[in-house]
């Protein structure tokens, strides 16, 4: 790869933040170098800089950011120094990127085809006619279904895995030099995620370009790398080729990165007595649409039921109906033994305060005006009756129990915290109403691999403090190896299969559940193209 | 010369402005408690502009007695007197002190304008908060009934209740707040609604928390910035409704003080070149400007924008 030409070099790239009228250096000196048709993996945890770099070899610095220092030069031309025009030019021509949330991103009262269009007619490397043909040869080359038909759909007309590929097939149209990948894939289900990978792996191979991917999936990244930089704070921990970086880190952060998913929590004695959260014979949906179809299963104290799925198969719709914001057409949902109402406002305030929610999004989760004493203290102050002094003893100890220093942190806006921090809120608040049974709706799943193994930590911890039943909504299998005792696997809102882990972990599996387990990236490099041998061999055998 | 005269006047005028405005700010700041004074300092000048001027129309409207020269209502003179040393600003049509009649207007004006547009915000952002959490029929029935309302144009409408009503202090009060609540309706509704979604109002709701506290406790401090924003305005709109009423003849009553029907009584001195009926059309001018000033501050600051 080394021998062909440099294509894009950056030395000592520092780019400055604005926070309260004071610039901070969020890059310090970083040194890239990218030669013609190869790829590059960025990863770090968030924080580290990454887009931000990424958004810099196009020479663009984000609202509030500046470049302070450094040169970028992309094959000859200082994009420092170049005018906006000339790079106006050259972005979406021979520079493209493509952004996490492709659904986010295109504009949506415009069909796919017509945006696929405007960069090759704008720049003039074609015409409308060619570009539309062009668009179907893309469209069909990342195994888009329907390549002719495809692009006379609007953005929320095609699946999110769908509109991905788009966007790189978007991105392609001017046959550009290089791509920066902003993630893509970090919001799609591991099924689509595989789908995604191979073909931007393909076309990238090729039409020869070089590509900068962006992730904080070290699988991930195992799959579509050359060379992996690892980034920290905005400073370069290391970089080497691939295979040599999964095989022997240098650096202690790397290494630390490479053993997150070692988390593996104590097997549990087995389950008796009466469930916690028994769910029977649950169908609900909404309006005509059914979303769950006679779901059943059994939740028992101090232990982990991880309820699997990809988007849409109606995890967070059982969620719904366990806490009553959903009533549902058939079955019902027993604590303790007794019959819950199915609707929330006919509960007890007892029963409420049993069943305790942890939202994926903490951000939208935790009242933005609010400070901790008030977001922790409510439930406590309302279910327990706590006032005055006790309340605020009750709020130092819960904010202590999921590892905040109580002086530092009480008086807080949630806005003033890390990710995951908030989420540790997020946890306290259901903590505080002292509850038997907690539903985590993937609360690890927005927050980066070494914070949400501490979130993973403290839940298991608190469980066996407070003789907790957890509900684990999960898409994440890592994340159901390292925590759960039981795991129900749905799929179009059915229980395709349950039972106890190490049962679902050893075949055989229902063919869902292998297509799920087998989905899941590995840090070895050659696993997706393994995986898509094997699976082609199947397809013919 | 004589183009060159105004000019001076505009930048003289726009240098006392600027050093009032920074003076200000500096003693607001060294006055203010620590986190206030921490916003006051990244005020632009524009805003701490507007901070003056309005400080400056409360202490006048505080301390009128104090202040005026003359009584409000006390005829001292003949009518239509120039300006002089005794009546710095002359007489008006019925022989009443001009410059003491403009300082009361701002008590008269200025109060009646803030209770109004309290009141108009109590009433509009409370319903609107609350059709928007409970939704359902409740919603639509307030929905629609606001639509009706908002459907008659407001200074025909104010001047039909006020017709039917009688024209009364109160009545004035009440009529323009309930017409200028329906748009803080409005707003507060689509604001709210935008918040009701959001998952802390779920778990608030999943919590067990009654209506009263959903709406001031979860759902009122993060409506709080359109809101106080649309306060700054909606009082703009609210004061030149009133005097607009009152240069109609249908808002405050003779012989209380207001800069609405001061313009209207004063008006034939225009035909003679007298700038006097107009100092007050400029004191509304004045205030309107500097409101906006400060909203457009407190705008900027909610909406989070760095440049």
């Amino acid at each position: 790869m080394t021998d062909k030409p440099v294509l894009l070099t950056i030395r000592d790239l520092r780019i400055e933040g604005r926070s309260e009228d004071t610039w901070t250096q969020i890059v310090k000196g970083v040194n890239l170098t990218l030669h013609k048709g190869e790829v590059l993996g960025l990863i770090g945890e968030s924080g580290a800089g990454k887009s931000t770099i990424g958004l810099a070899a196009m020479g663009f610095a984000r609202d509030g950011c500046r470049i302070s220092g450094g040169t970028i030069e992309f094959d000859g031309i200082d994009l420092r120094m170049a005018s906006e025009a000339k790079r106006r030019g050259l972005r979406g021509k021979r520079i493209a990127y493509v952004a996490q949330s492709a659904a986010a991103s295109f504009n949506p009262a415009h069909k796919l085809i017509d945006q696929y269009c405007e960069a090759p007619v704008v720049h003039g490397v074609m015409g409308r006619k060619e570009a539309e043909h062009d668009a179907v040869e893309l469209y069909r080359k990342m195994r888009l279904p329907n390549p002719e038909e495809i692009g006379f759909r609007y953005p929320h007309q095609v699946s999110g895995g769908q509109l991905q590929r788009a966007m790189t097939a978007m991105a392609m149209s001017c046959r550009p030099d290089l791509i920066i990948f902003d993630e893509p894939t970090t919001a799609l289900d591991v099924t689509t995620q595989i789908e995604v990978l191979a073909a931007i792996r393909d076309i990238v191979a090729q039409f020869d370009t070089a590509a900068i991917y962006i992730t904080h999936d070290l699988a991930v990244v195992a799959q579509m790398a050359d060379r992996i930089k690892v980034l920290l704070k905005g400073e370069e921990v290391e970089e080497a080729d691939t295979r040599t970086m999964l095989a022997a880190p240098t650096q202690d952060y790397t290494k630390s990165l490479w053993a997150v998913r070692s988390f593996q929590r104590e097997a549990q004695a087995e389950a008796g007595g009466t469930p916690v959260v028994s769910v029977r014979g649950v169908t609900a949906g909404y309006g005509p649409v059914r979303v769950l179809k006679d779901v059943s299963f059994d939740i028992h104290a101090r232990r982990t039921v991880a309820v699997v799925g990809e988007s849409g198969s109606g995890k967070s719709t059982v969620a719904r109906v366990i806490t009553g914001l959903l009533v549902p057409e058939k079955g019902e949902v027993l604590f303790d033994g007794q019959a819950l109402p199915a609707d929330y406002r006919k509960r007890t305030r007892d029963q409420l305060r049993q069943a305790q929610m942890i939202y994926q999004m903490a951000d939208t989760a935790l009242n933005p005006k609010l400070t901790l004493r008030e977001l922790i203290g409510r439930p406590a102050q309302m279910y327990l009756g706590l006032q005055g002094r006790k309340l605020r003893e009750r709020v130092r100890e819960l904010l202590h129990l999921i590892e905040l220093e109580p002086d530092e942190y009480i008086d807080r806006l949630p806005s003033e915290l890390s990710g995951g921090q908030k989420q540790r809120i997020g946890i306290a608040r259901a903590l505080a109403a002292e509850p038997k049974f907690i539903i985590c709706d993937e609360v690890t799943s927005a927050l980066d691999q070494l914070v949400a193994e501490g979130i993973l930590r403290l839940l298991d911890r608190l469980q066996g403090e407070f003789d907790l039943a957890y509900m684990f909504i999960t898409h994440d299998l890592a994340t159901v190896r390292a925590i759960a005792d039981d795991v129900v696997v749905m799929k179009e809102g059915k229980v395709v299969e349950q039972g106890p882990k190490a049962e679902m972990f050893q075949p055989p599996h229902h063919p869902y559940t292998e297509l799920l387990l087998s989905s899941v990236p590995e840090m070895d490099p050659d696993w997706l193209t393994r995986l898509l041998e094997e699976r082609e061999a199947a397809k013919v055998g | 010369m004589s183009v060159l005269i105004p000019i001076l006047w505009f930048l003289a005028i726009l240098a006392a402005s600027t050093a009032a405005a920074w003076l200000f700010r500096a003693a607001a700041v060294a006055i203010a408690p620590r986190n206030t004074a921490r916003a006051l300092r990244g005020a632009p000048l524009t805003a701490s502009f507007g901070m003056f001027v309005i400080a400056v129309y409360l202490l006048v409207a505080i301390l009128a007695p104090v202040l005026a020269p003359y009584p409000e209502r006390a005829v001292i003179g003949s009518q239509f007197m120039p300006w002089s040393e005794t009546h710095w600003l002359g007489t008006d049509n019925l022989g009443r002190d001009t410059a003491s009649r403009l300082i009361y207007g701002a008590r008269n004006t200025v109060g009646i304008a803030f209770i109004t547009t309290a009141l108009a915000f109590l009433i509009g952002s409370i319903l609107g908060l609350w059709a928007a959490t409970v939704g359902g029929w409740i919603d639509q029935v307030l929905s629609r009934f606001v639509d009706v309302l908002m459907a008659i144009p407001s200074l025909i409408f104010s001047l039909l209740l006020l017709t039917i009503f009688g024209t009364s202090v109160v009545n004035l009060i009440l009529v323009i707040a309930i017409v200028d609540s329906t748009r803080v309706f409005r707003l507060a509704r689509s604001v709210a609604q935008g918040i009701v979604v959001m998952d802390y109002i779920e778990a608030a709701k999943l919590r067990g928390e009654g209506m009263w506290r959903l709406i001031t406790r979860e759902i009122l401090p993060n409506a709080m910035a359109p809101l106080v924003a649309e306060f700054g305005l909606r009082f703009c709109f609210v004061f030149l409704a009133i005097s607009a009423l009152s240069f109609l003849g249908l808002g405050i009553q003779p012989p209380t003080a207001d800069w609405g029907s001061m313009v209207r009584e004063n008006a034939t001195l225009i035909t003679f070149g007298d700038v006097t009926p107009l100092l007050p059309a400029g004191a509304i001018a004045l205030l309107t400007v500097a409101v906006n000033f400060v909203v457009d501050w407190q705008l900027h600051r909610a909406s989070g924008l760095k440049e």
